[in-house]
């Protein structure tokens, strides 16, 4: 790297004089042939499945990687993959069976061994994998990741390696919901490389997806090919994927404007209202498994004492989510009315209007219920928020004055922002916050469990305003425990229900996911994690 | 003359400590880095513990700035969060800012005393007045708003740039985003020069070179320009510094993956190792310009002589 950037400060001296009539070269095309390019974001977290958990990082290994199921792009239904089956008797004890014939990109084949000893590897505490507690159901989760002290154990007690193709899962409690969580990418297999040379593999991961990365400079381009090998159903249908980091989606947006990039997945605020005219139909507007929501400090003794859910009932009903959202986010969010999102679908447990008169804008009835619950502790709403990211500022301010408004009291709410996320993380899980807070939530998997349990279970991971209550936590344990999965997710609505009467957090929107794509691209669509379906696309 | 270095370098240690303790202090008071790596959830408390133990987090802080700053006499610049060495994201970032940075000083050097020396030779004619009112439209429109119409007519309009820079970031891409970098500090350094021309042209030195007949050329170029040259050689040297470490707003706008974006990135993550260390390099690159500078001023004008 060194040497060869000396090179070209000298050629670029020459440059210099050359170049200084003013033409920097025409824009030509984005990329050759068959590949394309893709705007891209750097990756927070070293890319190994179990230590990613941003959009950014899952979107390469959504490329690289197939494990047991896979998300159908459109249905998000999750569908076998490498698994033949998945079989159990009691939720508790599962038997998994793999097809045969599928082999990683550097001839390797895919054996029982290489999920198990995955697993393994993303559970151990020892290698510090942040979303090790995915494996958190397994039997002996509690030894190779307890929660204090070192760990017991190297590997989990409830996996058992029974021939090639076979193993088995134990689970610690009764989940029916389990084989439908196996399509995140935290359960992917891996080679023995990844094990052998860890260093070489993180310079250039292998996998068993559709696509191998060929060459990757971090911080800057990821560049993948289409792996001619893959056993798969869902080849892909282009050449390649260029992924180029990007450190501000505006310009992305311009480069896709200039012919210099073919697909922006994320279009910034500042353009949705020019969009439309700027790309026609080849802008992508769909619904993604995303929600926002306000939640609440519940270790503060104000915002838990009797008679509350009538504040924060009256709260949600001060929120004109249908204005904000035509005119913040020109229609990119759609106004919340339960506490899960649209892509999981009727089936999967999002029922609209579950929330009821409780999510519909009513200032009279807004300014009465906060009357009667007693007014706004401290007089005065801070909604606390990170300024860093997004465009949080200007939805967290139009709220403010939604209530502000309803309540007939200008002082009735202020944003409270913070400067990085980090911070914002730090003073919540220090238990600091003084009001309401922002709470994002991108799903995981789809499933209704994803969207209750992790955010209001007691001392869950997510539950970042520490709610408590025993009904709830009672009708979850049961839908996790029931094996008819309609059933389940009926229970599950029931357990939402106490969340609406509790008015546990204030559900805000649904977010949409956005893209762009240039002339080159037929095919282009979202899946419901709001990741490109890469696989899909033809490059003419 | 030696002995002024010596002394000059002997300074920059307490101004070296000073200023890297300063900056780990400050990212620090921003909390715990560990809490915003896990998305918008919170870490484990196991695998927080682990990972703050990786980047000595759960240690004191003067014995993590001890730890830090022994590490980098020995050319450790710690890890970043995403596992990358600081070193190889420096190797990676500097040389790109470097590019950009010449590009910008280029410009305010060419261009910048050209016009200068112009206008100070014509003052109160027309070339004078219309350079004036440019530099000040250009003093007063924010580099990101003169960033972002460049781009725009540029790129998009015209077609005559990409609007973003190649992740190898060759001189040729740079030029529009060294212009718009170095767009402010040029119309700084043409007033410079021009009040300091226009001041020293009436000096008796200059008369003497007149008297003695000497072209015109050699007038403006030898005895004029030289000593002409001291304020703005003294802004250039400092903005020198002020350009890498400033440039993130240029490197954001025409996505250049310089100091100014792993600063960013760094800032955002509050990622102690990266911030100090591109800091901890920043503040050497100050000290030696200005030190530099200093040099300068003897070679430009003989009768300022150091002990």
């Amino acid at each position: 790297m060194r040497g060869f950037t000396h090179t070209r400060w000298l050629t670029g001296a020459a440059a210099v004089v050359l170049m200084a009539t003013g033409c920097g070269g025409g824009a030509s095309g984005a990329a050759d042939g068959g590949m394309l390019t893709s705007s891209w974001g750097d990756p927070q977290n070293p890319l190994e499945p179990a230590n990613t958990n941003e959009v950014q990082g899952g979107k390469v290994l959504d490329m690289v990687f197939r494990g047991l199921k896979r998300y159908d792009p459109r249905t998000g239904e999750a569908q076998n993959m490498l698994a033949r089956s998945i079989d159990t008797t009691d939720s508790r004890h599962y038997t998994v069976r793999l097809r045969d014939g599928w082999t990683f990109s550097n001839g390797e084949k895919v054996t029982a061994r290489s999920f198990t000893d995955a697993w393994n590897y993303g559970a151990s505490l020892r290698n510090k994998q942040k979303n090790a507690y995915f494996f958190g159901y397994i039997e002996g989760y509690d030894q190779v990741h307890p929660e204090m002290g070192g760990q017991h154990a190297d590997t989990l007690s409830g996996l058992k390696v029974v021939d090639d193709h076979t193993f088995t899962v134990t689970l610690n409690q009764k989940f029916s919901g389990f084989p439908d969580t196996l399509g995140y990418a935290a359960f992917a297999p891996l080679p023995r490389a990844f094990f052998t040379d860890h260093a070489g593999w993180l310079k250039t991961p292998v996998g068993n997806g559709p696509y191998a990365i060929e060459s990757y400079t971090k911080g800057s381009q990821m560049t993948l090919r289409k792996w001619n090998g893959y056993p798969g159903g869902d080849k892909a249908l282009n050449d390649g994927v260029i992924l180029k980091v990007y450190t501000d989606s505006n310009t992305a947006y311009t480069d896709l404007m200039a012919g210099n990039l073919d697909l922006a997945d994320d279009i910034p605020a500042a353009q949705l209202k020019n969009v439309r005219t700027d790309l026609g139909d080849r802008y992508i507007n769909t619904p993604a498994g995303i929600i926002q929501t306000l939640a609440f400090p519940y270790y503060d003794q104000r915002w838990n004492r009797p008679g509350m859910e009538k504040v924060r009932t009256g709260l949600s009903m001060a929120i004109n989510r249908d204005q904000i959202t035509k005119t913040i986010f020109q229609r990119t969010r759609t106004p919340a009315t339960d506490w899960t999102s649209p892509v999981l679908g009727a089936d999967g447990g999002f029922k609209a209007g579950l929330c009821g008169r409780a999510c519909t804008y009513d200032p009279a009835a807004a300014k009465r219920l906060v009357r009667q619950g007693g007014g706004i502790p401290g007089g005065s709403l801070r909604l606390t928020y990170n300024a860093d990211t997004g465009s949080h500022r200007d939805w967290i301010d139009a709220v403010c004055n939604s209530i502000n408004h309803a309540l007939g009291d200008d002082n009735a709410c202020v944003g409270n922002p913070v400067g990085t996320f980090a911070d914002f993380r730090n003073q919540m899980a220090q238990h600091k916050m003084s009001g309401p807070f922002r709470a994002g939530w991108q799903m995981d998997y789809p499933l209704i469990q994803n969207f209750l349990q992790p955010l209001y279970f007691t001392g869950a991971s997510s539950n970042d305003g520490q709610w408590t209550n025993s009904e709830f936590d009672e009708l979850v344990d049961r839908a996790n425990a029931e094996t008819d999965p309609a059933k389940s997710v009926a229970t599950f609505q029931q357990a939402e229900e106490v969340v609406r009467d509790n008015m546990a957090a204030i559900p805000l929107w649904y977010q949409n996911g956005n893209a762009g794509y240039s002339q080159r691209l037929t095919g282009v669509a979202l899946n419901p994690f709001s990741v490109p379906v890469y696989n899909e696309i033809k490059v003419s | 003359m030696g002995r002024y270095v010596v002394r000059r370098l002997l300074q920059m240690v307490p101004v070296f400590v000073g200023a890297t303790l300063l900056i780990f202090l400050m990212v620090n008071v921003m909390g715990d880095p560990i809490a915003g790596l896990c998305g918008e959830r919170q870490c484990d408390a196991a695998t927080a513990a682990q990972l703050r133990s990786e980047f000595g987090l759960d240690q004191p802080l003067w014995q993590q700035y001890a730890t830090y700053m022994g590490n980098v006499f020995t050319g450790d610049f710690g890890t970043a969060f995403n596992g990358q060495p600081v070193t190889e994201l420096m190797a990676a970032a500097f040389p790109v800012t470097v590019r950009l940075t010449i590009v910008a000083i280029l410009f305010e050097l060419v261009v910048g005393i050209s016009l200068g020396v112009l206008t100070g030779l014509s003052r109160g004619r027309p070339v004078d007045t219309g350079v004036l009112l440019l530099t000040l439209v250009v003093i007063s429109v924010p580099t990101f708003v003169t960033g972002l119409v460049l781009q725009l007519l540029l790129g998009v309009e015209w077609g005559w740039i990409k609007p973003s820079v190649s992740p190898q970031a060759p001189f040729d891409e740079l030029i529009v985003p060294g212009l718009v970098l170095a767009s402010v500090s040029l119309a700084y350094v043409t007033r410079l020069t021009r009040t300091s021309i226009a001041e020293n042209r009436r000096s008796d030195y200059v008369r003497t070179a007149v008297a003695k007949g000497l072209p015109r050329r050699r007038v403006v170029v030898r005895h004029l320009l030289r000593t002409s040259l001291i304020p703005v050689v003294t802004f250039i040297g400092t903005d020198i510094g002020a350009l890498m470490g400033g440039a993130i707003v240029t490197e954001r706008i025409f996505n250049i993956h310089g100091v100014g974006f792993q600063l960013y990135q760094g800032i955002l993550r509050q990622n102690t190792q990266t911030v100090v260390g591109f800091v901890t390099v920043l503040v050497l690159v100050f000290l030696v310009a200005n030190l530099l500078v200093d040099l300068l001023y003897a070679v430009l004008d003989p009768r300022i002589r150091y002990a």
